[in-house]
């Protein structure tokens, strides 16, 4: 296999963000007529490399040289890199739902007879490529008609269109079901016996083991190693060492769990996935939290972990199938937010700017906007007591701000994160689940939020921790849940935990002796 | 902080694009001046100022309540239409029914509340946008107008005229002045004095410096002194007229409905769900209720509206409230309110819609055509909106902050703030 010619070599490739080093001296060397997996953790670099290489990240953006097919390649967009015959599929897919097959995938591609579109060849050649996909449709069938799967089926069609050399797909499985996955994972194999080379990102460590030639592991930004599958023996095990193998020590504050008794309790819960209603976003959850712990969830993206906070934080996501929950030994209701709130539960979204805080709000307003009552006579609010409060969690959570009447929008990430804390504080919870709580935040704010969960542990609130972060679970939680594909796969305890073990336990179905 | 910012603060409430709405101010005052002089001093006399407070009442009454559906992120085209049916309502059934007159206005005010109940539903729980459920609205009470009054005129009685053409009565001794106006203005005076040694005291309790007895004194004469002057010229007209009854209507819905949503659970919520409906929601915020709640409320306003319009027109016709919704929304957002919903201020929206009516009035006095008129208004609209969008895109609040930025002196920080404090830049956005 390694005597196949270089097709793409990435050499150094540095890239910056305001703050932040996305990516630093990464190379990355990728052979004619093979599938190369990148592996790493969320936010290890995969996707910003990729963006990179086609091109979203223009030439003069990043340090460092691309060579394709011999020569250097400096990329001005994606259609540059479109033009060389790279064509990236990206997570999210790109099709139009409100438009047919045909026209989906010749979408800014439309074949021509003068200046009107030539649907006659369109169709015939969107036959031609469906075909080529083993994709059976009537072309003219609206995207938002045929399944998932499908659809990721036309975007590799509609790869196709553009005279693919190269296809990069960025977690091509992830919303896929088990029989579209093995599809997809068939048809890449068919490309490769074409010679078409494949980049493939996916979390999916079983479906890489087998399906790739070599890999690539990126980890923090840097390239950590790359193995050829047959030739090193690579198996999951192997890769997630490379994946997770990090110092993670005095990144966390000194604190002593003082755990009780077990007070929350959820009981089979289902939920089912809001629009397609054949999946399940939570499949039979059942876990436990006790008064003064952290508990942790792990999963990679997409693994359910936010739909199961959301689905009991007053049925924000999806449908509601089955399941119970018990606090304190008494089965309790969360039909509503409002209902969940009463309760004593609180959530910090993962997306504090899209769904997490209004953004025109100023701070105080914004700390006492989940339970304004609690500082209003008659539905009329106080604003003495309104100011003095958001003061003292100013204080007790040091966000710093000159003042407590400044727009929300002027504070930076982690001291937006503090006032979304503080939010949540502010209505009493008893327990409160933290979905990704240092995401996109700096070491420093890390510390201190890590440090306010654990005070809020030692009040004896019960804490749930949703982080794709492994080391930041072991390093805070005292017990970690993991969760994949909706199911809750395992359950370790602090002492156990190390990263190898969860990422097993994350990227399988099969549950684990605990 | 400075005077100048607090006294924009203590004018208009922290949560808005101040600088837009103090920029209006600025605006307003010149208008004033511009047309004062340019009409030989016709503006401001006190035949003048009652006629555009009883010309443009409900139109201001009509803002408040389109400030609300607009901060809430919808649009209510449907109000001139409302407004007009409603009175054909009110009149016909005064008129055929003999419904005394009172009643009649619970009436309206009842029609009102069911038509806004009625678009509130298909908005709130149906989910048809608040656009589509007015325009339909718009033409089925525009025809509903016409169907119940057979597209002619009906008169309303004389008590009923009160609402719209009503004048203080004049009672007490002869000052030459109407008593009633000058002891409103008086109430008014005093509310103002107690207000400001109100907010002073409440930043004392917070634990914040009050601004300086100076800046407080200054800001307390300059209000005095236009509520001394509007109460003299309102006052001082013609025998028999006054402060006109549609004013002081006004006067209250601004007063009630700024408390309501400056100070008030529910009325912030309305801020909420415009600023980021699922973020209100994840923090339980019931949306259909506060979208129900505008929609209807709406219906409501211009209910009142439409029954003030036919009291001072003695009548109600079929071209009743013909294009008012443009003139409610174009006021709220010269105001300062965000198309986007989520900001903007009652008292705001009141001040855009003076800038609205005195320069329509003033022009109206120099004779220029109804044509040029609505040009001019069509061109501040589009400029005062522009002006702040690009401001806000060059990083800058407002012009005016930027014109008195080095008069501005800036004082200590309004809380004691930890050593530590790094000001955080603006535009560097979060590392992700």
């Amino acid at each position: 296999m390694s005597a196949a010619p270089v097709l793409l070599e990435m050499r150094s490739i540095t890239k910056t963000f305001p703050g932040v080093k996305a990516l630093a001296d990464v190379n990355l060397v990728v052979r004619e007529g093979e599938i190369h997996a990148i592996c790493g953790e969320n936010g290890a670099g995969k996707s910003t490399l990729m963006k990179v290489l086609s091109g979203v990240y223009p030439y003069g953006d990043y340090s460092g040289e691309i060579r394709y097919r011999g020569e250097e390649a400096r990329f001005g967009d994606i259609r540059a890199s479109e033009n060389s015959g790279i064509v990236i599929i990206h997570q999210e897919l790109a099709l139009i739902p409100g438009m047919s097959i045909t026209e989906n995938i010749f979408l800014g591609n439309e074949p021509r007879k003068g200046v009107a579109i030539d649907w006659k060849t369109a169709q015939r050649r969107a036959l031609e490529l469906m075909k080529l996909v083993g994709l059976k449709e009537d072309p003219d069938t609206l995207i938002k008609d045929i399944g998932v799967g499908k659809q990721q089926l036309i975007e590799i069609a509609k790869a196709f269109a553009k005279d693919v050399k190269l296809l990069i797909l960025d977690e091509p499985t992830a919303a896929l079901n088990e029989s579209d996955s093995q599809q997809l994972l068939d048809l890449l194999r068919e490309f490769k016996t074409q010679g078409i080379t494949s980049i493939i990102i996916s979390h999916k460590l079983n479906e890489i083991e087998a399906i790739a030639d070599s890999i690539t592991i990126l980890r923090d930004g840097k390239t950590i190693e790359t193995l050829d599958v047959k030739a090193d023996g690579v198996n999951e095990d192997r890769i997630v060492r490379g994946m997770v193998g990090r110092d993670m020590s005095s990144r966390f504050p000194d604190y002593t769990p003082n755990v009780g008794e077990v007070f929350f309790e959820v009981r089979d819960w289902t939920v089912r996935h809001p629009i397609a209603h054949d999946r399940l976003v939570c499949k039979q959850a059942n876990f436990s939290v006790r008064r003064g712990e952290v508990v942790g969830f792990a999963g990679l993206m997409g693994a359910g972990r936010t739909e199961l906070a959301m689905s009991l934080f007053g049925r924000s996501y999806g449908t509601w199938l089955s399941g119970q929950v018990f606090k304190d030994g008494r089965q309790i209701q969360l039909r509503t937010v409002s209902e969940a709130i009463e309760n004593g539960l609180a959530y910090v979204s993962e997306d504090r700017k899209a769904i997490g805080l209004n953004l025109l709000d100023d701070i105080k307003t914004s700390i006492v906007a989940a339970k304004p009552a609690k500082i209003a006579r008659h539905g009329v609010i106080d604003e003495v007591a309104e100011h003095r409060v958001a003061e003292e969690y100013r204080q007790e959570l040091r966000i710093k701000t000159p003042s407590v009447d400044e727009g929300i929008s002027k504070l930076s990430g982690g001291n937006q994160q503090k006032v979304v804390l503080a939010k949540w504080m502010f209505t009493d919870p008893d327990l409160l689940i933290l979905d990704e709580p240092t995401r996109g935040i700096d070491v420093g704010a890390k510390f201190e939020i890590y440090g306010i969960i654990h005070r809020l542990a030692e009040q004896g609130k019960g804490v749930v921790v949703i982080s794709s972060e492994l080391p930041e679970l072991i390093g805070l939680c005292d017990r970690i849940y993991t969760v994949f594909e909706g199911t809750i796969t395992g359950e370790v305890a602090r002492a156990d935990a190390d990263p190898e073990r969860l990422m097993k336990q994350m990227t399988t179905t099969k549950k684990m002796p605990v | 902080m400075s005077g100048l910012q607090d006294l924009k603060k203590n004018l208009f409430g922290g949560t808005t694009s101040v600088g837009r709405q103090f920029g209006m101010i600025f605006t307003l005052v010149a208008i004033v001046l511009l047309f004062q002089v340019l009409t030989d001093g016709l503006t401001l006399t006190s035949g003048n100022l009652i006629a555009v407070v009883s010309q443009y009442s409900y139109i201001l009454i009509l803002a408040i309540g389109m400030l609300m559906v607009i901060v809430a992120g919808h649009i209510d085209l449907s109000v001139g239409s409302v407004a007009a049916f409603t009175g054909i309502v009110v009149a016909k059934a005064i008129q055929n029914f003999d419904v005394p007159w009172p009643l009649g206005i619970v009436l309206g005010l009842v029609v009102g509340a069911l038509i806004g109940a009625w678009q509130g539903f298909w908005v709130a729980y149906i989910g048809v946008p608040a656009f589509i459920v007015t325009l339909a609205g718009m033409l089925l009470f525009r025809g509903g107008n016409q169907f119940i009054g057979n597209a002619d005129t009906v008169p309303v009685p004389e008590g009923f005229r009160t609402i719209g053409a009503g004048y203080l009565p004049e009672v007490g001794p002869a000052t030459g002045y109407n008593n009633l106006t000058l002891l409103l203005g008086l109430i008014g005076c005093l509310a103002v004095a107690w207000r400001e040694w109100q907010a002073r005291r409440t930043r004392q309790e917070m634990g914040a410096e009050p601004a300086p007895l100076w800046i407080s004194g200054v800001r307390l004469a300059v209000m005095v002194g236009v509520i001394i002057f509007a109460t003299l010229r309102f006052a001082g007209g013609r025998v028999g007229t006054s402060l006109p009854v549609s004013g002081i209507i006004l006067i209250g819905l601004v007063l009630i409905y700024s408390f309501y949503t400056r100070n008030t659970v529910s009325g912030r919520r309305i801020y909420a769900v415009g600023g980021n409906a699922r973020a209100a929601e994840l923090s339980g915020v019931k949306l259909q209720r506060v979208n129900f709640f505008v929609m209807t409320n709406m219906g409501i306003l211009a209910a009142l509206a439409g029954m003030i319009f036919v009291a001072r027109s003695a009548a109600s016709g079929p071209q009743d409230g013909l294009s008012w919704e443009l003139d409610a929304i174009a006021a709220v957002f010269i105001g300062g309110a965000a198309v986007s919903g989520g900001l903007g201020t009652v008292s705001g929206s009141i001040v855009g819609g003076l800038v609205m009516a005195l320069l329509n009035n003033g022009l109206q006095l120099m004779g220029v055509g109804v044509d040029l008129v609505q040009m001019i208004k069509g061109l501040v609209l589009l400029f005062a909106v522009a002006l702040d969008v690009y401001n806000k895109s060059q990083g800058r609040f407002s012009v005016i902050d930027s014109i008195t930025r080095p008069f501005r002196r800036e004082g200590p920080p309004a809380a004691p703030v930890p050593a530590d404090v790094s000001r955080p830049n603006d535009k560097t956005p979060a590392a992700s």
